[in-house]
């Protein structure tokens, strides 16, 4: 084998995978967050509504749900700005996306985890005289958190690894650093062996994390 | 500009039917290899495990799209030169096989022990016993994740995009290139995988459905 590995370029150009891995990290986080509040407004909405607006809530979980987000992202991206007079630079292009790729995943956890909170425990909320917002504020609420803490840590990991695709719209990301040292020095392998524990250790260093807060919260 | 769409059709097909192909191959070698790892991190003992889960561990901890830009630039470093659909398509089934592992080992950890035994007690031998007791039961709960790890290969699939292969979303920005009309073909695009999508999500729930009878 005539290659030799040489891990020299990798560490000049680390920084650029270091801000990459942050820059993957803040784009899940928001991306989360604002996922939550479009999967939680929805899957409120789609409990008191009429079928109309059901099959409007459906139609959009379904509809993000089964387009790769490759396609979304581009769509949103390079699509968008031609119909409607819009202007976004990359970040905010994939963050508008990644958002509403995870509303549609959240709307489903979120629908679940209402579900799942029992009917009497709403209705001892009533009894002891607390309003309807208040029963929902501190009653409802914290109970579906519990039920649905695994499933949000499994979909903030998931987004984190799906920022990867960020990278086709040139944001400085910590799959976009891979490329930029891979072409740039050809020093494939050594960049992919440093990427992969990143991506790995990230990944799985959160959802430890989250693990331990899921049991100092879990339902005993 | 919705002529152009017209006019760009066949060669959108062209894609979908590279997209389409490279899924089939994606779905078929993912199932045969995922059952067999599956099996062996279910049934084995600990030193055949723990390679089957690393590699499980491994795979579904890192994008999908770093998995192929791995294999297809990294690769002919070792000497392997692949050309990208093979490569492209050997990540997705990596990437394919590690989830089929967990439903498979979800599948059959489901099952109640004593089925194992009851197997045991009236003499079938381990072959036997997966393929006349275990499996058919473990069969129900495979199906409908299994169908939803379908859904996420044609999703997939969609990335060999970046390593140059022509298949339905190439073939869509390439069709942009020469139209620029970018929000007909997207949206053809989108509606596209949407229908192959959708059914077979459908399909998964009626099936969950179909067995939501069976309690243990």
């Amino acid at each position: 084998m005539l290659y030799h590995l040489n891990f020299g370029l990798i560490w000049k150009n680390i920084g650029k995978l270091e801000w990459g891995l942050l820059l993957s990290l803040e784009l899940a986080v928001v991306a989360i967050a604002i996922g939550v509040v479009i999967g939680l407004g929805l899957a409120l909405i789609y409990e008191q509504s009429s079928r109309p607006v059901r099959a409007l809530v459906s139609l959009y979980v379904e509809f993000i749900r089964n387009v790769p987000l490759l396609l979304l992202v581009y769509l949103v991206f390079y699509g968008i700005p031609t119909v409607v007079d819009i202007r976004y630079d990359g970040v905010t292009s994939f963050l508008a996306t990644l958002s509403l790729y995870a509303g549609a995943y959240l709307v489903e956890i979120f629908r679940a985890g209402l579900a799942a909170v029992p009917r009497g425990l709403t209705d001892a909320g009533r009894a002891i005289g607390l309003t309807p917002l208040q029963g929902f504020i501190h009653v409802r609420l914290p109970t579906m958190f519990r039920v649905i803490l695994p499933s949000l840590s499994n979909t903030f990991v998931s987004l984190f690894k799906d920022t990867s695709v960020a990278s086709v719209l040139a944001v400085p990301e910590l799959t976009y650093g891979a490329q930029w040292i891979n072409f740039n020095t050809f020093r494939i392998v050594e960049v992919y062996a440093v990427v992969t524990p990143m991506y790995l250790i990230a990944g799985y260093g959160i959802l430890g994390a989250l693990r331990l807060l899921e049991r100092r919260f879990a339902v005993s | 500009m919705f002529w152009s769409v017209i006019e760009s059709l066949p060669f959108v097909w062209r894609g979908l039917l590279v997209t389409l192909g490279a899924a089939a191959l994606t779905v078929s070698m993912s199932l045969v290899a995922g059952l067999l790892l599956g099996t062996i991190v279910t049934y084995a003992p600990w030193p055949a495990r723990i390679p089957v889960r690393l590699f499980s561990d491994l795979i579904r901890g890192i994008p999908i799209l770093v998995l192929i830009f791995f294999v297809y630039y990294g690769l002919p470093v070792t000497g392997l030169n692949l050309n990208n659909f093979a490569a492209g398509v050997l990540a997705i089934t990596l990437f394919s096989t590690a989830q089929v592992v967990e439903i498979t080992r979800g599948s059959l950890q489901s099952l109640h022990h004593g089925q194992m035994e009851a197997a045991k007690a009236i003499g079938l031998n381990f072959p036997q016993r997966l393929t006349y007791v275990i499996f058919p039961q473990a069969v129900r709960r495979f199906l409908p994740p299994w169908i939803n790890s379908v859904t996420d290969a044609v999703k997939g699939t969609a990335l060999l995009s970046l390593v140059g292969i022509v298949d339905l979303m190439l073939a869509i920005q390439q069709v942009i290139g020469r139209t620029y009309a970018p929000m007909p073909l997207y949206v053809l695009g989108a509606l596209i995988y949407f229908v192959i999508n959708y059914s077979l999500s459908s399909l998964s729930r009626r099936l969950e459905a179909r067995y939501a009878y069976i309690k243990e």
